[in-house]
């Protein structure tokens, strides 16, 4: 029989889908912008990836502020312990009906692997984004910051770019991972209700 | 009488008053402008004969005006560039279109300041030789025939077994005013011989554009003159397209300060954040890259006036079959070939090239050394690049021909072309007559070989600004094969790109949704077993 733990509060589920709704907007914007398609109309992309972006960046400082007031961030701090048992049980022993290594708690709602993963977005992808795309807002304000010759607009986007790229990739494989709770809508169903069923 | 005849004849009566009223009023405001009405002068109450007659009666009380005349590039023809030491002006430079002015002044004069006061060697210094009507006509029936070389008379004169009608030049002079978009428009429209021809963003449409057509000129709208942004004083324009000012850095001008600057610039009136509405930043920090223009002129000649957009005089000499020099015209009525000038292309409402450009401005002229592998030949090639910090993208008309040069000497030739003697090219198509006859008009050598060479003459995109709403949008720069393909030096969003990492990234994100549709379909298919 399964039981019902309370894991994700309300302000972090809120957090957690608009701010899902933001990226792949901004995936969908940006994408357009860097030229692979046309939807909204360059002009138009520009804009609205600029508002979601800044929509965004509000949308941060209250989760920063979340995270270190409730203490939430050490729900990121990464551990080598059983991270090898979660590489094994995606491998092999999730399809032997295999018991789940990591035992969810409010304390450790993440497993070993997501906690990695979400570190990896939250101090590389994130920032490699957030910094990248400032500079490309302000690119009239480089010679203001003495940055103009240090920089060139290439290299920004570039890395800008890259930065969306990791995020698609990992866009695909989290939105695949919901599926691999105690039931295939169960992680889903916590990320919405807050009540996640553990095995 | 009847009550209603009664209200009937009080009606009329009072339409009568106030129409008399009207005119009384009309009569008793002052005219905006001058102080002058130049019929009352004695001076000008003449049956002039000739332009220096006119011009030795404006003299005798703007006694200054052709002392300041005679210091300009419009009276001289010519312009020293400090930076290049080059010699430039109408009397030394060659171009793509009827090459040179030089052994055809009878004709070419006619869009010169002065009554025959252009030679091969320069500029007559005669004060009564200065044309003044040439810019202060009000009438709108000045003109100056060619072949006089920009003379003009009161009676009937033979040109060439032609009568040229005399101007009713006293009524002229009497009606003198500010210059005119028609005025300057006379000359500047009608450059490279005849209506748009040769600039393609300056043509007759300009006498009365709507605000379409320019948003700035629109006659029913700012109605701005040549003079407005081309602020003169002391007789001299400013604004020259041999040293233009590709950057301007300044904000607006301010009276009574920076007298050596520009006022002819967008920037001398905008400043440099000009755009104040939607995406007002982003907009404004385009101008680090882009001139004003870039955006604002969308395409040239847009005034239903085609301009040239290629010449090649190779092809010239062809007679028709009744033994005159041959011509093919178009559907419009454009002559797309002329035995006395060759092969035509035109173009209307078209898009500009856009060029890295700093001001500087390099012309191949007639002594410069020209190598036929090297072609095509760039008579007056605009300097620039994106890292100088002083060029800005700019659109231009590039202007193809092909055009004769001495095969032996390496040089581009003076030809003669216009005049009733046997020499001109025009009258009888012989070119080894023709460029003789010019090269030693013009004092330079001639081996006699003559062949045909590729040139290329680029003009700025300057006039004819759109409205906003029609500016160039975002997406037409903004994307592959766009307006803006090939400039380099810029990154260009939704232009550029490193095909590879896409490629790789799109790659990528498709083996990894196949690998969890993968992983799904087998924990779907264990799971069932057990």
């Amino acid at each position: 029989m399964s039981e019902k733990i309370y894991i994700f509060k309300r302000f972090e589920r809120f957090w957690h889908w608009s701010q899902a709704g933001l990226i792949i907007f901004l995936m969908i914007t940006g994408f357009e912008i860097h030229g692979l398609y046309s939807n909204f109309g360059f002009e138009k992309a520009v804009n609205l990836h600029t508002n979601a972006a800044w929509t965004l960046v509000g949308l941060w400082v209250f989760a920063i502020f979340w995270h270190f007031t409730t203490g939430e961030w050490k729900q990121y701090i990464p551990t080598t312990k059983n991270v090898m048992a979660m590489a094994n049980y995606y491998l092999f022993g999730i399809f032997k009906n295999a018991p789940h290594p990591h035992r969810q708690t409010q304390l450790s709602k993440h497993n070993p692997l997501q906690r990695l993963a979400y570190l990896f977005i939250l101090v590389i992808v994130g920032p490699l984004i957030w910094i990248t795309g400032w500079l490309y807002l302000f690119y009239d304000q480089w010679p203001a910051w003495g940055v103009d010759k240090l920089l060139s607009l290439d290299t920004v986007a570039l890395g800008h770019l890259i930065g969306a790229y990791m995020m698609l990739i990992f866009v695909i494989a989290h939105v695949y991972l919901t599926t691999t709770g105690a039931t295939p809508l169960s992680h889903i169903k916590a990320m919405i209700t807050g009540w996640e069923e553990v095995h | 009488m009847q009550p209603t005849h009664r209200i009937a004849k009080a009606l009329f009566i009072g339409w009568l008053a106030l129409a008399a009223g009207s005119f009384v009023q009309a009569a008793d405001q002052p005219k905006a402008g001058s102080t002058a009405d130049h019929s009352k002068f004695k001076e000008l109450q003449q049956d002039f004969q000739s332009g220096p007659e006119v011009t030795k009666a404006c003299l005798s009380c703007h006694t200054e005006a052709a002392k300041q005349i005679m210091h300009t590039e419009h009276w001289n023809w010519e312009y020293l560039n400090p930076k290049t030491d080059q010699k430039l002006g109408k009397i030394h430079v060659i171009n793509n279109f009827c090459t040179s002015s030089q052994s055809n002044l009878k004709a070419c004069a006619s869009c010169h300041i002065g009554y025959n006061a252009m030679t091969d060697k320069g500029v007559k210094n005669d004060e009564t030789l200065v044309d003044c009507l040439a810019c202060h006509d009000t009438t709108g029936a000045y003109s100056k025939p060619s072949g006089l070389g920009g003379m003009v008379y009161g009676k009937d004169v033979e040109v060439g077994g032609k009568i040229i009608k005399g101007l009713n030049l006293q009524k002229m002079a009497q009606k003198v005013g500010k210059t005119s978009r028609k005025t300057c428009g006379a000359c500047h429209f009608n450059g490279g011989g005849g209506d748009g021809v040769k600039h393609g963003d300056l043509d007759s449409s300009l006498e009365d554009p709507d605000k379409k057509l320019d948003v700035h000129m629109d006659s029913e709208g700012l109605n701005f003159t040549c003079a407005t942004c081309h602020k003169t004083d002391g007789h001299n324009v400013p604004g020259s397209r041999y040293a233009p000012t590709a950057v301007d850095k300044e904000g607006v001008m301010i009276r009574g300060k920076e007298k050596d600057r520009n006022p002819a610039t967008c920037q001398s009136c905008h400043g440099q954040k000009p755009h104040k509405e939607k995406n007002a930043a982003k907009l404004n920090n385009h101008t680090n890259k882009l001139a004003c223009q870039t955006c604002h002129i969308p395409a040239f000649a847009r005034g239903e006036i085609a301009t040239k957009m290629y010449w090649d005089w190779s092809t010239a000499g062809k007679r028709g079959e009744d033994g005159k020099p041959l011509v093919i015209k178009n559907e419009e009525g454009h002559p797309i070939y002329m035995g006395i000038k060759g092969d035509f292309k035109y173009g209307e409402n078209v898009k500009p090239d856009y060029v890295w450009f700093n001001g500087d401005v390099n012309y191949t002229l007639r002594d410069t050394k020209v190598d036929k592998a090297q072609q095509p030949i760039y008579i007056n090639k605009f300097e620039g690049s994106p890292t100088d910090g002083r060029s800005r993208i700019w659109p231009v008309k590039t202007f193809r021909g092909k055009q004769p040069y001495d095969a032996e000497y390496k040089t581009l030739v003076v030809t003669h072309l216009a005049g009733a003697d046997d020499t001109a090219f025009w009258t009888n198509l012989d070119w080894d007559k023709a460029i003789e006859a010019g090269m030693k008009e013009a004092g330079l050598p001639f081996s006699g070989k003559i062949d045909f060479i590729e040139t290329i003459s680029q003009w700025p995109i300057t006039h004819m600004v759109a409205p906003k709403e029609k500016a160039v949008a975002c997406n037409e720069c903004h994307t592959q094969g766009g307006r803006l393909e090939g400039v380099p030096g810029v990154y260009l969003p939704g232009r550029d790109r490193i095909t590879w990492l896409d490629n790789g990234v799109k790659l990528l994100a498709l083996l990894t949704l196949l690998a969890v549709l993968g992983h799904g379909l087998l924990r779907i298919f264990t799971s069932k077993k057990h």
